[in-house]
Formats: structure tokens, sequence, C-alpha cells
């Protein structure tokens, strides 16, 4: 029997049920609706967990020099000062999974203001310190690469330096001096509060690194890199491709330790994305086990369409119908049953989200993904429990199907 | 009858010492006990027999429905006694066409699909399907009619697409098991002119029947009893349908169909 001759008869057997039918494709239909709905909530709060979680820097690595030792007394982290500008530059260069780098250059002392004034510390970064850091500019705008290249006396303020040395607010475009250099500042940052720590994280100024090198701390060394991963998950790789640069570039043998060492805050974003993706998987395996369900009213219905339709078994099969014949046609009828319902279940699942984020406000995603993966699982399904009902067809003896009342 | 035991080219069917034994329950039923028949092309055979006496048991043998226990049985020179379930089910849609008592429709199916239906488990095309059951349905009277569903049909003209269905694939033999026992005098009649007009076509016929009346009208009487053939003669006086037919008035079919 050619496939769409099967198929055909598959439609018009159901057909002929027509409410049976749709109550038993129901149960696949909710059961794909609810998977689809559930990752796309999962996945939704997923993004936003992760979205929040990286606005905190989570995939940003430090690397500070190494410990300088002095006669076998070491002087800890950061107190060597070999880490160069031109460091920085080849990891942002040569690290596939980095995405942003910011040398770091430090220093601090009193700013001044017309008349007031104000002690802070002095942050000399690249262009991208905003991208790494997912800071923004408030008021005016940040620095350039054209001013990193001039090491222009350029300056961006902290929220809380602008308060305090311009209490009236227009900061931007006014003059401030630091260390009796002369700055022009160009903007004022976005309030960002506390860090983890309790520092506040508004009271400084940054200026482009080799501004702050050259005019205030008079040193051709850098404090720190500052780096960003392209994604969190690439956190362990770029790190690794920093290791290996570094090592490279300063001569370091294989059995020597590093001069360098590289901080991450992964912990944090592993423990906070871990946490959503159970959350996910729980909501996924509550609406898969309503998929299941389905699956049995399936088998339910092809169990009763079997028995009912004993005598008709026999008609084909003493016509000529095989065994694999028959096993085919039922279970071509189960599967039409879980695709059609698994289509269905698609728009319900598609549709049953958009309600969701529209209604709720809560974010949601629909991957691919999740379409395939439930669409998957209900073709599955109805394989899986359409099989005994065909089978048990298939095995009838033709003499008692035919007699069959 | 049986004296060669050499399987045969010229027979369509030839059994030789048939035993089927049941099991029902603890007790065991001989339902044949040793049968030997052939059956030669052209033939028109009535098996009668009172009820239990093995010609339904006979029949679905016969039919490839079901297995000897012991014996052989040669369908056209095929040892059809040893084959698998599938094999068997390739016998029946290539060799042997089926007309049951109680018909044996799709339901809401119409006509010309059921004609159709051994085709499908066949390798015909589907413009071949159609015009072979279209013609079978031609060959029985019922052109008229092909899209019609079972529930829309008279019994006759029921058991006339069952004939259909069993000619479409143009087979070896058409066993009948009591076509005519859900059908009033007239149309049995009529089913059994059908039944002789085919066989005057050189189309082999078994049928089964517990009616004398009906048997009037094959070649040859095979009578069961107890699980064995008790007799096996050539029918002296055939009965012509077509003649019988025009004695009996014609009851509106239409009207009895409704």
């Amino acid at each position: 029997m050619s496939i769409i001759n099967v198929l055909l008869s598959a439609f018009r057997a159901l057909q002929r049920n027509k409410m049976r039918s749709f109550l038993t494709m129901l149960g696949i239909i909710i059961g794909v609706g609810a998977v689809i709905a559930m990752l796309a909530i999962g996945q939704g709060a997923q993004y936003s967990v992760q979205q929040q979680i990286s606005a905190l820097g989570t995939n940003v690595l430090m690397v500070f020099p190494g410990s300088q030792q002095a006669g076998g007394i070491k002087m800890g982290a950061g107190t060597m000062t070999n880490l160069t500008e031109d460091d920085a530059l080849a990891v942002g260069r040569e690290c596939p999974s980095v995405a942003y780098v910011s040398p770091g250059a430090r220093s601090g002392g009193q700013v001044i203001a017309g008349n007031l004034n104000w002690a802070t510390s002095i942050e000399g970064t690249s262009a991208d310190y905003l991208e790494i850091r997912k800071w923004k500019v408030e008021y005016g705008d940040f620095y350039t690469d054209q001013d990193i290249k001039a090491a222009a006396k350029v300056c961006v303020l902290g929220a809380t330096v602008a308060d305090n040395l311009f209490p009236g607010g227009d900061a931007v475009d006014q003059n401030v001096r630091i260390r009796n250099v002369p700055f022009k500042v160009i903007g004022v940052l976005e309030r960002k509060g506390q860090n983890a720590m309790g520092q506040d994280q508004d009271d400084n100024i940054l200026a482009p690194y080799t501004t702050v090198l050259r005019r205030l701390s008079y040193t051709p060394n850098i404090r720190y890199i500052l780096v960003s991963a392209i994604s969190p998950g690439e956190i362990m790789n770029a790190q690794n491709q920093i290791s290996e640069l570094l090592r490279m570039r300063h001569k370091i043998n294989s059995y020597d330790p590093d001069d360098f060492t590289i901080r991450n805050q992964t912990d944090l974003a592993s423990a906070a994305t871990a946490t959503s993706t159970t959350m996910t998987i729980l909501l996924a395996s509550i609406a898969s086990v309503s998929l299941l369900v389905g699956g049995i009213g399936i088998m339910n219905i092809m169990l009763v369409s079997v028995t009912e339709r004993t005598r008709e078994i026999g008609i084909r099969m003493s016509v000529g119908a095989r065994e694999r014949d028959i096993l085919t046609q039922f279970l071509i009828e189960a599967l039409v049953l879980s695709l059609v319902g698994g289509i269905l279940g698609i728009i319900f699942g598609v549709s049953g989200s958009q309600a969701i984020s529209g209604l709720a406000h809560w974010p949601t995603i629909i991957t691919f993904f999740s379409i395939l993966l439930s669409f998957g699982f209900s073709i599955a399904i109805g394989i899986f429990f359409g099989f005994y009902p065909a089978r048990k067809a298939s095995q009838l003896n033709p003499i008692d199907a035919l007699r069959y009342e | 009858m049986v004296d060669s035991v050499k399987p045969s080219g010229h027979e369509v069917i030839r059994i030789e010492n048939l035993v089927k034994t049941y099991m029902l329950g603890e007790v065991e039923v001989h339902a044949l006990r040793g049968v030997s028949v052939t059956v030669a092309p052209g033939e028109f055979v009535a098996v009668m027999g009172a009820s239990g006496s093995g010609k339904s048991t006979f029949m679905n043998i016969l039919g490839c429905l079901d297995k000897p226990t012991k014996g052989s049985y040669y369908l056209e020179g095929i040892d059809v006694s040893k084959l698998t379930r599938d094999e068997l089910a390739a016998i029946r849609n290539r060799k042997i066409g089926f007309v049951f008592q109680g018909f044996n429709l799709l339901s809401r199916t119409t006509a010309l699909e059921n004609a159709e239906l051994p085709l499908f488990y066949s390798t015909v095309s589907p413009k071949l399907r159609k015009e072979r059951a279209v013609n079978a349905l031609n060959l029985v009277g019922l052109g008229e009619r092909i899209h019609h569903h079972p529930n829309q049909l008279s019994g006759g003209q029921q058991q006339r697409v069952a004939i259909a269905r069993s000619l479409v694939n143009d087979p070896s033999i058409i066993l009948a098991d009591e076509p005519t026992g859900n059908l009033d005098s007239r149309t049995s009649v009529e089913v059994m002119e059908i039944f002789q007009s085919l066989n005057a076509k050189g189309i082999t016929i078994v049928l089964v029947t517990h009616e004398p009346d009906i048997a009037q009208y094959s070649k040859r009487h095979v009578i069961f009893k107890d699980g064995k053939i008790r007799s096996d003669r050539m029918n002296e006086n055939q009965k012509n349908a077509t003649e019988v037919l025009k004695t009996i008035p014609a009851i509106d079919e239409e009207v009895a169909a409704a």
C-alpha cells in the first residue's frame, strides 16, 4: 500500500470520529503547547537573569601583574610592574574570545573645580571601558580612540564627583584640575551605586589611560588589564587565551609560574544561570508529563479503535493485507493524531507564551530548538504509544477477526 | 478419486489427507479427519454439509486463512500448507477471491474503493487499479453505483460489490462462504446467476452452502459429514439461474432494500 493511500485512509478513519480524534489530539496539543510555553518562560527568565548579571560585569576578567619577590619575600599581587600597554593591546588583538580590552592606569589626588575640591581616584581606561562595565554616560560624551591616541586631557566624572564639584549640575564642558593638570569634563556617568563590597562606584573620574600614564602617574606600566569575554560562557576560553599569550610575551618557561594573575567573577554568574536552568528544566519536565499523558490518551483511543475495527482488519487481511500493512495503517493513524496535535500545539504554545508575556509582562523567548524539541517529542510519543495497538491489530488471526461481532 | 500423489499443473486445488484438530480448552476437536480432493480449472463446486461437518474449517484452509494440522494443500502447484503468515497473505491477495455471507464490505467506503481494496495491497498503479475495479463492478452489473456506500445499497447489491472485489485481482479461484445466507430467495438466485456467468467465463468457483436449492446451480457437489467427505459427485441436472429467474415474480428490489 503506497504511503499516500495509507495517509489518506488514516485521515479518513480519524475523520469518522471527529470529536474523539479531536479530544485525543487535545492531550498532545496541550502537552506540546505547555512544553513550548514553559520553555519560553524559562528561557525568558534565564535571559533576563543573565542580562542582570552581566550588567554586574560577570563576563569581565581582570589581569593583574604578579607578585614582586625580593629575597624570598613575596609582595603580593599587583606589586610587579611588568604589564604594558602593548600587552593589553595584544590581548585585544589576538585572543578570539575577548570582546573588549581596557588597559587600566590609576592615579588619585585632589581634584579642584572653581572653589570646590574633592579627593578621589582617577581611572585611566580605553574608550571601550563603558562596554566592559555595561555603564552609560548620563550627560555629555565619553572619550574616543582619538582622545586615547592623542592623550587628550579630557575626563568623565562619576556621579558622586560631579555632585561634589558641580552641585548645580552643568559639569559638562567645565574644567577641573587634577593634581594641577587641567582636564576638560566631557561627560558625567550614570549613577551606579554601591558595589557588592559597599564601595561607592560613582566616586571616581575616568580619563584616557594614555593621559593618566603620561600626565599623572609618569610610568609606562599599567596597573591592570580589564577584559570582557564575548559571552559569559567564553570566560574560561578567554582566560586561557590571555594566559597563553602573556606567558609567550613575557617569555616565561613552561615550568615557571605566571608573572600575572587573572581574576574573574564567574561563580556568581554560574550560580545564577544554574538556578534559572534548573527552573527551566523543572517547568519543561512538568509540561512534558502532560505530553506523556496525551500519549497515553492516544494509546487508549487506538486500542479502542483496533477493537472496534477488528472486522475491518479481518477483511483487509482476507484480501491480502500483510502484518506490516496493518501495522503501518494503525501506526500512521496514531502518528497523524500526534502530528496534527503537535502542529496545533505549536500554534497554541507560541500564542500562549505571547499572551503570557503580553498580560503578565514576563519575558518569554521561543526558540526554534524548543519548537523542534516538543514537536519531535510528540512524534516520538505517537510512534511509541501507537506501536502497541498497531502491533496488536497486526497480530490478529484473520478468521477470528472476520467473525468478530 | 485420488489416484495420483504427485501435484499436477492441471489442477487448481489438490488437497491430500487434510487433518485439522483444534484444542477447545481441554477437549480436542477433530474438525477434519483426512480430506482429499482435487479441483480442476473451470469447475463450480458446492461444498455442503450440516453445521459441524467441517465444511467451514475446510473453507478456511482452502482460503489460506488457516493452516492444516496435517496433510498437504497445493494451490496451482504451490504447497501452501507450509507458508508463513505473510506468504499466505500474498497468496490470498493474488490467487483467491473471497465472498462472505455477511458481505464484509468496509462501511463508509464507496463500492469502487471496496472493490479496489485487494489492489491496494498489490503493486498495481492507481490508474489501473481504478480501471480494473470499474470493470469488475460493471461485470456484476453495478456500473451505475460505483460511488455508493454500502449502507446505500441493498443486500444483493452489497454482495455484488463483494463479488467484484473478489474478481478484481484476477484470482485462480473464488471462494464463496454461504454467499446467499443473508439474501431473500430471488436475490439469491440473482447472485447465483452472476456466479454461473463468471463460471461460464472459465473462473473456478468453490461455494459453501447448506441450502440444497443453491447447490443445484453448481456443477459438482462435495458433501461433508463428521470431518470427512461423504460423497463427491457431479451434479447431473445443473439448474440455470437465468431460466429460474424468469419463473420467479420480480419483487421491486429498491423497495425491499429501503
